[in-house]
Order: C-alpha cells, then structure tokens, then sequence
C-alpha cells in the first residue's frame, strides 16, 4: 500500500513502477469508480426504454446529464480534500479517471444540446452562445476541461513535465465555477438547488487553503 | 352596542379546532379508510389522492376548434398537459405540480373582484362561472422556456366576466393574484419568488375576445396542476401570464408589479408577448420545440394570433415594451 511516497499532486496517477501485484486500487477502487459513474448513463438508458423522459426528453436529458455532470466534478474536486483529511494518498490515483467521467458527461451534455436540441444549427448555437450569458458560461467552463481532458495521458505528463502539468490542471477550479454559475443562471426564480452546489464548490475551493495557511502559520 | 350573554353551552373560541387541522383530520380519517378497506382486501392501500376526472356538462364548440388549427397544431395528450407544468406553487421541476398537487381541494372557492368598479365584492366561483356559457377553445400555448402545445381549455370569455363588475373610467389594467396558502401549495414555502403569484394585463388585453377563465380541459373539470379550479389563458403571450389558481382580481389604474417582472426585470416585461424577434437572456425566442416533437420549429408573431392582437400594440416598440 505504501509504494507511492511520492507527494501527491506533483505527478498524476500511474508514474511510480513500483507496485503490489494485486493492487486494490486497480482491482477494486477503479472498477467501483467505472461502475458509480457509469450508472447513472444506465439509469437514463433504462428510462429512455421503459418511457420515463417524461413530456419533454430532449430537456430531461439534457439536465440530467448536466447535473451529473457538475456533480461528479464536484466529487473529483472532493479527493485532494479528503485526502487532506483522510491522509489516504491512494485517493489521488482515482481523480484522474473520475476527472474523466466528469469531461464524459460534459460532453454528452454538449452533444444532446448540439446535436438533438438544435441539430447542428450552427449559426443558432453560436447566437445561444453569444447572446445567452448561461450558456456562454456554460462554455467558458468547457473549454477549461478540454485542455485537461487532452492532457490527462502519461505522456502528456512527461511532455510538459509535472510542474507546469499541476499548473495547468488548476483551470479545474474555472471549470468548476463555470459549471456552478451556469447552473444557478439557468434556474429561474430564487432556487436553493443551484446555491447547494455552489456552497460545496466554495467548500472544496476553502479546504485547499488550509494546509498553505497552516504553513505560513507555522512559519 | 351589542352585548352578548354567554350561554352555558356555548363553545369558547379556543375549543374550536382551526380549519386546517379539521381538514387534515378529514383527509386522514379518508385516507385510513381507503387504506384500511385496501388491507381487508388484501391489496396495497391505494391513495385516495387520485382526483376524479369529472366531465363539464354543455360545453359549447367554438371557432377555436383543432380543426381550425389544422395539421401542424395537434392537440397535445391530457396526459402530457397535465403532467408536465410550470407551477412553482407545487415545486419547480416539471413533474412535481402533478405530484404535490393531488391532494390540493380546489373547492370551495371564493374570488375577490375590487378596485375601479361599481360593483366590487366577493363572489364564490360557481357564481363567477355560472351566468355565462362553458367554451372549448383550442389555443397554441407558448412557455417563455422555449416549448409549447397545443391545449384545448375549457372556459369562459374574460372580458364577459369582467364587465359584470363594471370597471369604471380609471380602470386601466386589471391585476390578478393565486392563492397564498403555503399549506395547501407546498411550494410556497421557500422563497422562490415574491408570493403570491401576482400578474397583471392592459384592460383592452383582457377585454380581448382571445382572452379566456379557464376552469377546464379536454372537457373536464381542470386539472389542479394546471390551475385548478380558475386561471387565465392569454394564448399570444408566454405561458406564465395566464396566471393560476386566481383569488383576487383588481381594476386599477397604473400598470401593476407582476412576478417575473418584479424578480428580474431585465428579462421579463409587463407584456411578454410571444416575439420570435426579442430574445430572451435565457432562451432565445426565435424557435420552439412542440412538445411530442424532435425537431424545433419557429416561432410565430403573438404566437400566431397577430390578426386578433396585433392592433392592441400598434403604436408601440416592442423592442422596449417586450
């Protein structure tokens, strides 16, 4: 369990060789992370075959892959905290792949939007997002992503080195802010929803200040 | 002066049990009844819950009629009308009003008409209702969400119900507002908007023959999700004009402070008259997606009944008065 002494958050998941041969991480905290995060695309897919989308599918579908979408972004930003507090160091080698399934439902989101709500009108969609500040939001959040998700690989890891790979992958925190802004803007009326996961995002973004204060404290 | 004696068996007022409590003890006695009659039969209780569709009785056809709307304005399903609404009272997903409100018990119901007019009081809504004779109208229905129907309402004519109370001079616009019960309208508990529900339209709009009381759908008795037992159906603007559930309605002379307007004004006006040219910040107006259809289609000037509104605004900019 101990092989990685390195510090967390200087290199990503899979850069230590050293390893038990059957290493729970792999065998079982990455299958239970495909199965969770897969499960609610499932539980969609099951509705969508036994008439559950109700009235309006194409806008069920396209908050509820919203709303996964923010939270399980929310979950990847949860794990250098818990780690923080748990001092389990084998919690960071998930946030990789959950990151991922995070850009996964981003994108499906994306394409229900593109492709089934508006068909590939372009000339509409670059209207929505140039005229409707949600959705302009809403994308300035994906773009964040885009760059992370191309360069989550090893190989982009080694290409930029550990360091600027760390500071680049901080536009995670604009992606999430992005996310929760487009979420409050889109609800109408003064909603608590939106301002929940807003307040777990502050949350997640406070807790990251603690171990730095702790140690201009200390100093 | 009136003096009262008090009589040995009269009830003090503190022995009277509040109206609310009453009802409950009521809807529990209703609900252990059918509970208990589903266990001596030995089948899952069933919720009383399930409201009755009752049949309106000498509904007369109009010129509104599906016909008239042609093929590419099919009457939505009951089901759907009725199961996907817009009625922050009762939550706000789409699926929640016809949840939450299964148990509201729309009647008895009162409305208070007032302000500028000769014959102000309250009126019961079978008294409202009766004197004139039950419409179907097929209308378009346009949500400012970007989606619509079309939904045969049941009703009578507004401005024929309006006239009764005799609006004077002054009356310039008249103002409605939906009950305020968070008892009975759950989601009136938090703070979603300013409640009640308040809405408001220019006294030629509401005298406009277009403009209709629904107390109906398909024929039957209106469903509560949908604004049971009284609400407004102004079919060229966006859906949350036709206000629901309407317990007071006021004649007055300045231009009164509706809901949305009042909670952003930016993107919600006074007239919010459906314009396929005047985006919204949320939602560009320009097309629509009929409900039970993939593809959006486009949206029409007043929702397609220029010929019948378009004169109301013909000196104004739309572009301001939105």
């Amino acid at each position: 369990m101990n092989a990685m002494t390195r510090t967390a958050g200087a290199a990503p998941d899979g850069m230590t060789a050293a390893r038990p041969r059957r290493d729970p991480v792999v065998w079982v905290w990455k299958p239970l992370v495909w199965a969770a995060c897969l499960a609610p695309l499932g539980w969609m897919v099951w509705l969508g075959f036994t008439g559950g989308l109700g009235a309006n599918p194409i806008e069920f579908i396209n908050r509820y892959l919203g709303d996964w979408a923010l939270r399980i972004l929310l979950v990847s930003l949860a794990i250098t905290p818990l780690r923080m507090i748990t001092g389990l160091k084998q919690l960071v080698r998930l946030r990789r792949l959950v990151g991922l399934f995070a850009f996964f439902y981003v994108v499906l989101h994306i394409t229900n939007y593109v492709a089934v709500d508006h068909f590939f009108d372009w000339r509409v969609i670059l209207e929505d997002i140039v005229k409707l500040w949600y959705i302009t939001v809403g994308m300035v959040g994906l773009a964040a992503l885009i760059p992370l998700a191309v360069t989550s690989t090893k190989g982009w890891v080694k290409r930029i080195g550990g360091r600027n790979w760390t500071r680049l992958h901080k536009l995670v925190y604009l992606a999430g802010a992005a996310a929760c802004l487009h979420f409050f803007m889109m609800r109408k009326g003064f909603q608590i929803e939106p301002l929940i996961y807003a307040g777990v995002f502050a949350l997640l973004m406070a807790a990251r200040l603690i171990e730095p204060l702790k140690r201009r404290f200390k100093a | 002066m009136l003096i009262k004696f008090k009589k040995a068996s009269d009830v003090l007022g503190s022995e009277i049990t509040p109206k609310s409590v009453f009802d409950r003890r009521r809807d529990f006695l209703k609900t252990a009844a059918v509970a208990g009659a589903g266990l001596a039969l030995g089948a899952l209780p069933t919720l009383p819950a399930l409201a009755a569709r009752e049949k309106l009785e000498g509904v007369k056809k109009t010129k509104w009629t599906a016909e008239s709307l042609g093929e590419k304005d099919k009457p939505n399903d009951y089901d759907v009308i009725a199961g996907y609404n817009n009625f922050y009272e009762f939550g706000t997903g789409k699926k929640d009003p016809s949840e939450n409100a299964k148990k509201f018990k729309p009647l008895p119901w009162t409305v208070e008409v007032g302000g500028l007019c000769a014959k102000p009081g309250k009126i019961g809504f079978e008294d409202l209702i009766k004197p004139h004779m039950l419409e179907e109208r097929v209308y378009r229905f346009r949500c400012v969400e970007a989606w619509s129907m079309v939904v045969p309402w049941v009703g009578v004519p507004l401005g024929d119900v309006l006239k009764r109370f005799e609006p004077n001079g002054d009356a310039k616009y008249v103002y409605f507002e939906t009950l305020f019960d968070p008892e009975r309208m759950p989601g009136q508990r938090g703070p979603i908007l300013d409640w009640p529900y308040k809405e408001g339209l220019r006294i030629d709009e509401a005298m406009n023959p277009l403009s209709l009381l629904v107390v109906g759908l398909y024929g039957e008795v209106l469903p509560n999700q949908n604004g049971a037992p009284l609400r407004l159906m102004v079919p060229w603007k966006y859906g949350f004009k036709s206000i629901k559930s309407i317990v007071s309605i006021k004649f007055v002379s300045e231009m009164p402070k509706t809901s949305w307007a009042d909670y952003a004004p930016r993107e919600y006006g006074f007239y919010s008259n459906v314009n396929p040219k005047v985006s919204h910040p949320r939602w560009s107006q320009a097309s629509e997606r009929r409900i039970g259809e993939l593809f959006r289609r486009e949206t029409l000037m007043f929702n397609g009944y220029e010929e019948e509104v378009a004169h109301l605004y013909k000196d104004m900019n739309l572009q301001k008065w939105f």
